[in-house]
């Protein structure tokens, strides 16, 4: 069999348990819609929050970050997990007690203010549509490599997909395929770590084989890896960085972001209890490690592994033949996410760091120039195929790829869609909408989220890279602040809430634009981005976590500046705190 | 202040001490051994590197799932104890 039949299989196969599930799971209700009616057991929803969570940027892209940047980009493993602690202790559990549907709805109960909860709806969707052109995006590469479609052919077929389970089923047809999709893509990852782990290491572990001795030299992985990259001119895989501070908030940055983006919040929704939301928090990281300890063993292995194929006799050796290249190289040199140019005309291929610091080595060797490009995307998806592993296992890469990406555009669609039906429609044009009438807006609201976000992937705008760093930014300093002083101060007002989410969000989004273009259009940043004009050297990136130390200042001032919120707020406020009286999640 | 008032307080102190506690293990194992104390500790190994670096790669996210898990457990009885749980 081809490998492109296996990859269908594989594929194919998954879609029509999605479908399946889509049909088994419709809501009957706007409490199923949003919320799955509210009885999800708390480990199945911790698996589903991991597939809502882990994005196409975790399946496909991480992996790829730490092996290019090693200990320096520890930053994405701790800063995607070190959220959920946050989210356990000072989101997940007192919203779930307030219980109803949207995010946007606490901030506007609680801070009674219908603006204010528009400008939570305007950071939601924000911060929901740009990672949702991330998802689909990332579904386009795996189409395209996989099953050899044209981009947009796939991304159609992927838009269908969604429809059926998110347009039938809502929370309750998301939540049973994100528990598939986790499956699915667990599975996938691990797989091929383990053989590379084996390979390597001779341990089955990867989180183990990382820290064991590499077979080949008996000497520790690490160190290996350490001693081939310095012998062609990169920085050591475990150097320490040096610009601290940055480290520390752009980490901090990522954590507070990740407790705060709406699509996480909502799935504790889901839970019947407040006691059930605190351990679905726990089953969640516990889901989400299983992939995320994997990823630094890859991460390394993977390096290890591609530099010994260029360089099979060792790093002060000759490098390959270009024409001995092994297959997989050809197949992702078709994509143009591997490009090879031969720049000192010997038929080998260079690979190294052609720095300063390196140059007379590099001249000494003969070297004209790095001469192969390798984008990191494709080191977690040309893993089998680097390990020699058998089709099947590239098959399962294809539809754990897909399921990463799918499972999490899903729960941004629906962040976005009942942000569209219950806060706006509901909540602010057509307060008097039956409850058959809110269902069918919240279905007509996912239905066109997803055209627009399908849209997007097939012309996704020249700065999806830096689109995530808005994101994170705007969960960061506008949404995450305005819940947790919800919820743990009783004096920060109205007044208060708006002016601090406002700020909030105007510097990290301005101190973003200044780097990397206003609106991200080419040509109009007003800084270049290096560290030299980094304000302390802080990146755009890492702006979050001061975007949202402003948001607090400035909502604690105003609130203390203005009266004290009426007493009835006070009470709701209490009332968040104590699990006593919850009755599961509802619109009224 | 009523009897049902100092027993809120009560609760509610006592959720704030537990958070405060585990945010301080939270930040010392990230912040603090994955990222500024690192050189500091440099001087003892794991598997052919630091321990920084393990705890910046393994380390935290281990004592993450534990911080979660303890917390829950602990507010789940605290609950009980001050008579606020759901039913």
């Amino acid at each position: 069999m081809s490998q492109f039949a296996i990859n269908l299989i594989f594929v194919l196969g998954s879609f029509a348990l999605y479908i399946g599930i889509a049909f088994w799971a419709r809501a009957g209700s706007t409490k199923e819609f949003y919320v799955a009616g509210g009885g999800v057991h708390p480990v199945m929803n911790g698996m589903a929050t991991a597939a809502d969570w882990m994005s196409a940027a975790s399946f496909i892209s991480m992996a790829g970050l730490i092996a290019a940047g090693g200990y320096a980009n520890s930053t994405y493993l701790m800063g995607w997990t070190g959220g959920y602690v946050l989210l356990a202790m000072l989101l997940a559990p007192y919203l779930r007690k307030f219980g109803k549907f949207t995010v946007p709805e606490f901030i506007g109960d609680r801070f009674y203010s219908k603006n204010a909860r528009f400008v939570a709806v305007a950071c939601l969707i924000i911060a929901s549509v740009t990672y949702v052109i991330g998802q689909m995006t990332g579904a386009g590469v795996a189409f395209s490599r996989f099953l050899e479609v044209e981009n947009n052919t796939g991304l159609m077929i992927a838009g269908i997909v969604v429809f059926f389970y998110a347009v039938l089923g809502g929370m309750k047809g998301i939540t049973y395929t994100q528990v598939a999709q986790y499956v699915v893509l667990i599975i996938a990852y691990t797989i091929p770590a383990v053989f590379i782990s084996l390979q390597l290491t001779g341990n089955f572990l990867p989180p183990l084989g990382l820290f064991s001795n590499h077979v080949e030299s008996g000497i520790p992985l690490l160190q290996k890896l350490d001693m081939v990259v310095r012998d062609l001119g990169f920085v050591d895989y475990t150097a320490d960085v040096s610009n601290k501070l940055n480290m520390v908030l752009f980490t901090l940055s990522l954590m507070i972001g990740t407790a705060g983006l709406p699509h996480v919040i909502i799935r504790f929704f889901t839970v019947p209890k407040v006691s059930d939301a605190r351990w679905s928090a726990g089953w969640a990281l516990v889901f989400i490690a299983l992939l995320y300890l994997t990823a630094p063993a890859v991460a390394s292995m993977a390096r290890l592994n591609l530099l010994t194929t260029i360089y099979p006799a060792g790093p002060t050796a000759d490098a390959i033949q270009y024409s001995e290249r092994p297959d997989w190289i050809k197949n992702w040199e078709q994509t143009g996410l591997i490009k090879f140019e031969d720049k000192n005309g010997d038929g080998r291929i260079q690979l190294y760091n052609d720095s300063a610091a390196f140059k007379a080595t590099a001249d000494e060797r003969g070297w004209n120039g790095n001469e192969l490009t390798v984008n990191n995307d494709i080191l977690v998806l040309a893993n089998p195929e680097i390990a020699n592993l058998p089709g099947w296992v590239v098959g399962l890469i294809a539809a754990g790829g897909l399921a990463a990406a799918l499972s999490t555009a899903a729960g941004l669609l629906l962040a976005i869609s009942s942000a569209i039906s219950h806060d706006l429609i509901k909540g602010s044009i057509n307060p008097n909408i039956s409850e058959k009438g809110e269902l069918l807006a919240a279905r007509i609201s996912m239905a066109v989220a997803i055209v627009v976000a399908t849209w997007l992937g097939m012309n996704p705008p020249g700065f999806a890279a830096q689109v995530v760093a808005l994101a994170f930014g705007i969960a960061a300093a506008s949404i995450f602040p305005a819940l947790m002083m919800g919820i743990f101060s009783k004096r920060v007002n109205n007044k208060g809430a708006i002016a601090g989410m406002l700020a909030g969000l105007l510097s990290t989004v301005i101190y973003i634009f200044l780097f990397l273009g206003w609106f991200f259009i080419p040509g109009t940043a007003m800084l270049a981005n290096t560290p030299d004009n980094w304000l302390f050297g802080i990146s755009p990136l890492s702006f979050g976590a001061v975007g949202a130390m402003i948001n607090f200042i400035v909502a604690f001032a105003v609130s203390s500046a203005t009266e004290a919120p009426p007493l009835r707020i006070q009470e709701l406020v209490e009332s968040v705190r104590y699990p006593k009286g919850a009755g599961s999640a509802s619109g009224h | 202040m009523t009897e049902h008032d100092r027993n809120a307080a009560a609760y509610w102190s006592a959720n704030l001490r537990l958070i405060i506690g585990s945010l301080i293990i939270w930040a010392l194992v990230s912040y603090g051994f994955g990222i500024l104390l690192r050189p500091m500790l440099s001087g003892i190994t794991v598997g052919g590197t630091d321990i920084g670096f393990w705890f910046a790669q393994q380390g935290s996210i281990l004592t993450f799932i534990v911080l979660i898990f303890f917390y829950a457990w602990r507010m789940n009885k605290l609950d009980k104890e001050f008579g606020l749980s759901e039913e």
